[in-house]
């Protein structure tokens, strides 16, 4: 029995050996799986996201533990944030995060989370929004579509996912700044606000391009305006709101935050993780298909970024009535 | 024609020697990950996809790694109707309703015949939605954009209605157990406004809300044994099945007695597998209550009807191959599982929209031969493995009740790795047990949990949006749907005042 333990080690030091030589030295590694909180249900866009990085990670190699993708979806992504708080082990616990990594808390100050007590990791990309209508509306400009919504006042129905979300700022903007009383109808996800203006149930949306795009190859959907500082150029025939004299672009962060209480040994392994899953053929290739934009940033930038967003996020949502 | 020539060229690459083990190797390994309580398609699915990247690697292809999947689906589709059977505990929550008329039918000594009826059901369910799929697919996919909010209420409605009858004659109990399914199902964050509710003593574990299978597993695993120890006093009441080539014989050929189950099951499972938002736990369920209430014999459901096993296992294999169209022609996965899978493509570099049918022919008619092959591979390993299975229940009873517990434990535990879901789920048990002692009917209140998510987003989603309830009337798909619902609402309170009249012509008729 004590001779097997001694193989049993032997072999296990020199497992740890080889794996030195293979990989970088680190101050820091994981030794059991790593905890992957997906901040929002299967199936849409940041799942997807999400499932992609993992795969990245899995087909390259690029980590000595698996990532384990948890969804936690419930609240608007407050169950996330109170899992990632209330984690007991912070060093193998990181999220994957949305806007709501911001809104959420302001909204709820009863969860008492601070978004900078989390660890900066990786900013993955930075999505973009687009106005959506369907092509048997024959609207094919933003003046056009104003003149419409104006007309039709309540009934005209727009879909978004969730309340007080992203895509609820967006129409809020859009109803205030431009005499519109448009209605608005929060849904569980992107891709069945996308399905339900492809079907003709409601009147416009303001999907992600990667929730959008089968309908817009298919020339059901139409964009008309881009909520982007320049065209993007996927829809390089799309105007953006600026463009139109409006003051106001707006995007979706997708960044990868570790639990707080992560120590920086580990933060730092984790950077350097998504850095080279940020390089990886796939994720570039996905960047383009999905007409992302933002390039790669981390550590203390991150943290400034998500301040500066943070404090923007709180003037919207306070001009909006949603926080007081 | 085109559709055939494609077909036949589809299958000809999924019967390629690779894709063929693949196929074989994916179902087999889904038959058991589906058998064991708890796991389902969608953690099978969700385990082997890395796995799926060095098939990518060595097959160079999608088509391959698609195929290993979507054999999985089927594995476990099949497989979830098992230990349903054997062991009484849902394997999935796919086959919660196939434990309903399952159980009795294994109590009484008839396992076999159960599980060769679940078998067999499950391969017409599959073949009648693979050859639907293939002939209509990109129409169907219209037909799933034309179901927006109201219609998919109106679809819920219906179901509640197919299960008033369900719970017996006591009409005010079984609304009694809705009505707490529904309570339930309305824990953890409410969807449109985003805050939370109910959330018990401020406990972090009811933020997600109460899961399906916790409840399930909690009344049909926990509940039942409680249940079983409770009325047979420790002798054993579970009947033993010879296992011979005459006794499966014999079960084939009681198949015969199930084709309505079957039938209603793989129509209904198809289309409810088709509208985003349902999936195969809905359609599952919506079956069998359907077909009880179509049944002359609907007292026996419950009881042991072989068309109360056959109706939910068709419908969910069917439904499986009905969630794989708006997952592939609209982006939009159906259920659970599919929304793994539609992760797979889209990490294969494949675009799941419109366009994919004439852009990616190659990967798709492959793909929809290999569901041929593979429910054809699926119903002949299942049927070589149902003496396998029928030997679990020749387990005696002091091992058989402890082993489900276990297995309910770690069930529960694999399927959210979370100890509160584990204490909830126990908890659940007892509680079923206590309804069950006072004689509440249990299925209607876990119907409840699983369309009460779909039903009240729809519902509030529909009011916000039009301002009033007519329009559940004057759509024209929602219309007839919801006036069907409210006929079969009140078809329990009309039915005594009919057999009045009835009776009292005969009576006229006497003097």
């Amino acid at each position: 029995m004590k001779k097997l333990l001694k193989i049993v080690t032997m072999a296990a030091a020199l497992g740890t050996a080889s794996l030195g030589l293979s990989v970088p030295a680190f101050a820091w590694q994981p030794d059991k799986p790593i905890n992957f909180i997906i901040m929002a249900g299967k199936g849409g866009g940041a799942d997807k996201m999400a499932r992609l990085m993992q795969s990245i990670v899995e087909k390259d190699s690029l980590a000595s533990r698996p990532l384990v993708p948890v969804n936690k979806s419930g609240g608007s992504g407050a169950e996330a944030l109170i899992a990632a708080k209330s984690s007991n082990d912070p060093n193998h616990t990181i999220m994957v995060t949305l806007n709501s990594f911001y809104t959420t808390p302001l909204r709820q100050p009863g969860l008492d989370v601070d978004v900078l007590q989390f660890a900066p990791i990786a900013r993955m990309a930075e999505d973009t929004f687009l106005l959506w209508v369907h092509a048997d509306t024959g609207i094919t400009t933003f003046e056009q579509w104003l003149d419409v919504a104006r007309n039709e006042g309540r009934n005209w129905v727009m879909g978004g996912t969730g309340s007080n979300s992203e895509d609820n700022i967006i129409t809020d903007f859009l109803n205030t700044n431009y005499g519109l009383d448009m209605k608005y109808i929060p849904y569980k996800g992107g891709g069945a606000v996308a399905k339900d203006v492809a079907g003709k149930q409601i009147n416009s949306s303001v999907n992600n391009p990667s929730e959008a795009i089968g309908f817009w190859q298919s020339g059901d959907m139409v964009p008309l305006v881009a909520f982007t500082d320049e065209r993007l150029p996927m829809f390089p025939d799309v105007p953006t709101l600026r463009e139109k004299g409006g003051d106001f672009s707006y995007f979706m962060q997708r960044s990868v935050v570790g639990a707080p209480g992560m120590s920086p040994e580990a933060a730092d392994y984790y950077s350097t993780l998504f850095a080279q899953v940020f390089a990886s053929e796939g994720w570039q290739d996905y960047r383009t298909k999905k007409s992302l934009m933002g390039e790669l940033m981390s550590g203390d930038e991150l943290t400034a970024y998500w301040k500066l967003q943070r404090n923007n996020h709180e003037s919207i949502l306070r001009a909006s009535g949603a926080i007081k | 024609m085109d559709i055939l020539f494609s077909l036949i060229d589809g299958i000809m690459i999924a019967l390629q020697p690779m894709n063929l083990g693949l196929a074989i190797v994916g179902v087999i390994v889904g038959l058991f990950v589906g058998a064991m309580p708890g796991l389902g398609s969608v953690n099978g699915v969700a385990i082997l996809l890395p796995f799926t990247f060095v098939i990518h690697n060595i097959s160079g292809g999608a088509t391959s790694p698609m195929i290993f999947l979507a054999a999985v689906y089927y594995g476990a589709m099949y497989g979830g109707a098992i230990s349903s059977v054997a062991l009484g505990i849902p394997g999935a929550s796919t086959a919660v309703a196939t434990t309903f008329d399952g159980r009795p039918l294994a109590l009484q000594g008839r396992a076999h015949i159960a599980l060769m009826a679940a078998a067999l059901a499950s391969f017409a369910g599959a073949t009648i939605s693979n050859v639907l799929f293939t002939a209509f697919a990109p129409m169907l996919a219209s037909v799933a954009l034309d179901f927006g909010n109201p219609e998919i209420f109106a679809l819920m409605l219906l179901a509640f209605a197919t299960f008033a009858g369900l719970g017996g004659d006591d009409v005010a109990k079984t609304i009694f157990s809705i009505c707490f399914g529904l309570a339930l199902s309305a824990v953890g964050f409410d969807i449109i406004s985003g805050e939370p509710r109910l959330l018990f003593f401020d406990i972090q574990g009811f933020s997600h809300g109460i899961r399906f299978l916790v409840l399930a597993i909690g009344i049909y695993g926990i509940a039942e044994m409680l249940w079983t120890l409770n009325s047979a006093r420790g002798d054993s009441s579970i009947s033993k099945v010879d296992v011979s080539f005459a006794s499966m014989f014999e079960a084939m050929s009681r198949f015969r007695h199930a084709w309505r189950g079957t039938l209603i099951g793989s129509a209904l499972g198809f289309f409810v597998g088709l509208l985003p938002a349902a999936g195969a736990t809905p359609a599952s369920l919506m079956s069998y209550g359907i077909a009880k209430m179509t049944s002359r014999d609907s007292k026996n459901f419950g009881k042991g009807a072989l068309d109360g096993v056959a109706a939910p296992e068709a419908a969910n294999n069917s439904a499986s191959t009905g969630a794989m169209l708006p997952m592939m022609t609209l982006g939009i996965p159906g259920s659970p599982t599919t929304a793994v899978l539609l992760a797979g493509m889209v990490i294969w570099g494949l675009e799941p929209g419109p366009l994919l049918f004439t852009e990616q022919p190659d990967f798709v008619w492959p793909l929809i031969g290999s569901f041929y092959i593979s429910n054809f591979v699926a119903v002949l390993v299942n049927i070589a493995f149902i003496p396998l299975f029928l030997w679990m229940l020749r387990m005696p009873f002091t091992i058989l009740v402890p082993l489900v517990f276990v297995l309910s434990v770690v069930g529960t535990y694999a399927a959210y790795m979370n100890m509160f879901d584990v204490w909830l789920m126990v908890l659940v048990g007892i509680g079923g047990f206590f309804m069950r002692m006072m004689n509440y009917p249990v299925a209607p209140a876990v119907l409840a949990i699983v369309l009460g998510p779909i039903a009240e987003p729809t519902l509030r989603q529909t009011l916000m949006q039009y301002e009033t309830f007519t329009v559940f009337l004057t759509r024209p798909i929602a219309g007839p749907i919801t006036i069907a619902a409210i006929f079969l609402i009140l078809l329990p309170m009309v039915r005594p005042l009919i057999a009045r009249i009835r009776g009292g012509r005969a009576g006229a008729k006497g003097i």
